[in-house]
């Protein structure tokens, strides 16, 4: 699908306004938008909210063979999903560029600064170690991706929870949940990164930039930085230059940022840990009863358990499956002996009988009307054998004459050649009728759109 | 005879327009199984996928962990021909309708709660639909009691899962799909309690389109 592009004096506008300090949105230069974490019933779930930007990151492992060159440690693998749902020009199941460039951004941000310690995650050198797999889901598109798929990658790993593993000897027991308690990952340290936007060849400089913000930038400048104003990660994209300086105070304003995010994902995972502890409710069902930011309460709707009166079903069922009792007992009687022979030259002829068989030509010596007859046995409907016969699709020569014999019409052609031959005939025209009908119409419909012209 | 083991659905929840990119959009929750839905439609087609005669409705189906698979090409299909169904696509010729599901949280009976997000978002992206559809999903035990709206334990443990799909005009059957073993008495316990089951949801959409409208009044 192709994305709304922006227009020229929308673009105008912005930059006009990004000019004189002010924001589409309403919000200053160095203003964040706020931010939601909300995590999931399942551990490892964690879904990110930046104003109307939304990604879901979910956290899964898998013990596999490690690499020949790192023996002892484990892999972290990344993925990001940039699913259709969260803007018309993502196509699903291809990477693009921009996939690309989020990913990537990603893979160094985590991996690269070894937030994660991968030896820990080794259970038998050079032959078992965890895979711990990182889906991030992009659900809707309104900028600052990166900023958002971080926040929603690190906050899920420290979410997650890999189960224990025993190694005695040469046996390895990896124990399910409710048999001893899962671990968590050891996280060193919690990399984020923060976006900047740059306009003016570089002079003018924007925090959390939105997606139509995005669209009529230079450049961007991405800064991943733990808390400790450790730098990560320096992602420069875009055409512009970025002077010494500029790059100096970007760091500093993503340190003190980093701060209060890092705060955030702590809080909620307290709390979220607290609620699973206490029993209370936790996972995004109660989640979505409670407010979330920008959202109409009259968009929500909620009920709690509904029961459901069933209380004659069983009786209803049992005369259902009663008065079915003669049919569903002579179906099974024919499956056993349904056979279909068919009496033109150049046919398929599918196996019927219960043994199965090849599929066969047919030479066609029997007859040279162009009707699929049933045998006698199966004149009546059975379930099986009439399945088989609405899979054989009988075409004479002439595409027009096509004819599709279902079982009903064979119920109808009762054996009986020449009211079977009417019966083609009448279904062939109908079949005419139907199949070009759609056609005429399309071909009426252009015709009068030109006459209006 | 078999009886009814649990006559209950599990708290309902959903909230449309969630999104901002989409035409439509939906949150779904039953229990704590939730799935996000997005639509984009009437939108241009691609050539492979053109229909002279309707819309070509088109259903992208993203499990939580992993690539998608068989199993979930398999669902889409499912939802797709059940879509196909409702919608009008006669209505508009040589476009598509895209349909968006993303799995957020799986506790059990998650086709079904795919096919009434999927229903919701169509709603709210003003789609036109010859009815509205819900489904259930029920659960055969292993003593051959019904569940209605099972958990992934009572899935699990069942020794059949049945999904049925349901018009709002008519209550008839879109759609069923099963798995496992099950007598046709169990069959059609499963369909008449599923029935009974879809009244309450429909009456749960009624409820939240009312809901939403009533700032309009």
């Amino acid at each position: 699908m192709k994305d709304h592009p922006l227009s020229n004096c929308e673009e105008k506008f912005v930059l006009a306004a990004i000019a004189e300090n002010r924001r589409f949105d309403g919000r200053g230069v160095y203003i964040y938008r706020p931010i939601v974490i909300l995590y999931g019933h399942d551990r490892g779930c964690c879904h990110v909210q930046i104003g109307c930007t939304r990604v879901l990151a979910q956290v899964s492992c898998e013990v596999i063979i490690p690499k020949q060159t790192r023996p002892n440690e484990g892999v972290l693998h990344m993925n990001v999903e940039l699913s259709p749902m969260a803007c018309p020009s993502f196509e699903a199941g291809k990477q693009s560029d921009y996939g690309v460039e989020v990913n990537r951004a990603l893979e160094r941000l985590l991996r690269d600064s070894l937030c994660i310690d991968l030896e820990s995650l080794c259970i038998m050198s050079g032959e078992k170690v965890w895979q711990i797999r990182v889906d991030v889901h992009v659900l809707n598109h309104d900028g600052n991706l990166i900023d958002c798929s971080s926040i929603a990658a690190i906050a899920a790993l420290s979410h997650f929870r890999r189960p224990d593993v025993t190694v005695s000897g040469e046996e390895v027991t990896i124990h399910p949940l409710d048999e001893k308690d899962a671990v968590p990952l050891s996280v060193n340290h919690i990399p984020l990164s923060v976006t900047f936007a740059f306009f003016d060849q570089g002079r003018t400089l924007l925090v959390d930039p939105t997606d139509q913000e995005e669209r009529v930038m230079d450049g961007k400048m991405v800064v991943g930085i733990n808390k400790h104003r450790e730098l990560c990660m320096l992602h420069v994209s875009g055409k512009m230059l970025v002077l010494q300086d500029q790059v100096v105070r970007c760091v500093n304003i993503a340190a003190a940022r980093v701060g209060e995010i890092t705060d955030l994902i702590k809080d909620t995972l307290e709390k979220d840990n607290a609620a699973r502890k206490s029993g209370k409710e936790f996972g995004f069902a109660k989640c979505l009863a409670d407010v979330i930011l920008g959202v109409d309460d009259l968009l929500k709707h909620y009920v709690d358990s509904m029961s459901v009166d069933t209380t004659s079903v069983g009786q209803t069922a049992k005369t259902v499956v009663d008065a079915d009792g003669n049919r569903v007992q002579m179906e099974v009687d024919n499956a056993e002996t349904g056979n279909v022979s068919i009496k033109v030259p150049g046919t398929g002829k599918m196996s019927t009988n219960t043994e199965g068989g090849a599929v066969t030509w047919c030479e066609g010596e029997e007859s040279d009307s162009d009707v699929i007859l049933l045998d006698k046995n199966d004149s009546t409907s059975s379930e099986v054998s009439s399945k088989q016969v609405s899979a054989v699709v009988e075409l004479s020569d002439s595409e027009e004459e096509s004819v599709l014999m279902t079982s009903q019409d064979l119920e109808r052609t009762e054996l009986s050649k020449s009211r079977a031959i009417e019966t083609r005939e009448n279904r062939g025209g109908r079949c005419r009728g139907k199949s070009f009908g759609g056609r005429n119409r399309g071909k009426r419909g252009r015709g009068n759109g030109q006459r209006y012209f | 005879m078999s009886c009814l083991k649990q006559s209950n659905l599990r708290g309902f929840a959903c909230e449309q327009s969630c999104l901002t990119r989409s035409d439509g959009s939906a949150t779904f929750n039953q229990g704590e199984t939730t799935v996000l839905a997005a639509v984009y439609g009437p939108v241009e087609v691609k050539l492979s996928k053109e229909h002279v005669e309707k819309a070509a409705v088109d259903v992208i189906y993203k499990p939580k962990v992993g690539i998608p698979g068989c199993k979930e090409k398999a669902t889409e299909q499912l939802i797709k021909s059940t879509c196909e169904t409702v919608l009008l696509v006669a209505l508009h010729p040589r476009t598509a309708v895209v349909i968006v599901l993303q799995e957020m949280q799986n506790t059990g009976s998650l086709l079904s709660c795919c096919i009434n997000a999927c229903c919701q978002a169509l709603m709210d992206a003003g789609i036109n639909m010859r009815c509205l559809v819900c489904a259930v999903t029920t659960t055969v035990d292993q003593e051959g009691h019904i569940i209605l709206d099972p958990t992934s334990k009572q899935e699990e443990d069942g020794k059949a899962v049945l999904t049925f799909a349901f018009d709002s005009k008519t209550n008839g059957v879109i759609m069923t799909t099963t798995s496992g073993i099950y007598s046709s008495q169990e069959y059609q316990e499963c369909l008449l309690s599923a029935q009974h089951a879809s009244a309450k949801i429909f009456e749960f959409y009624r409820d939240s389109i009312l809901k939403k409208l009533s700032r309009v009044s």
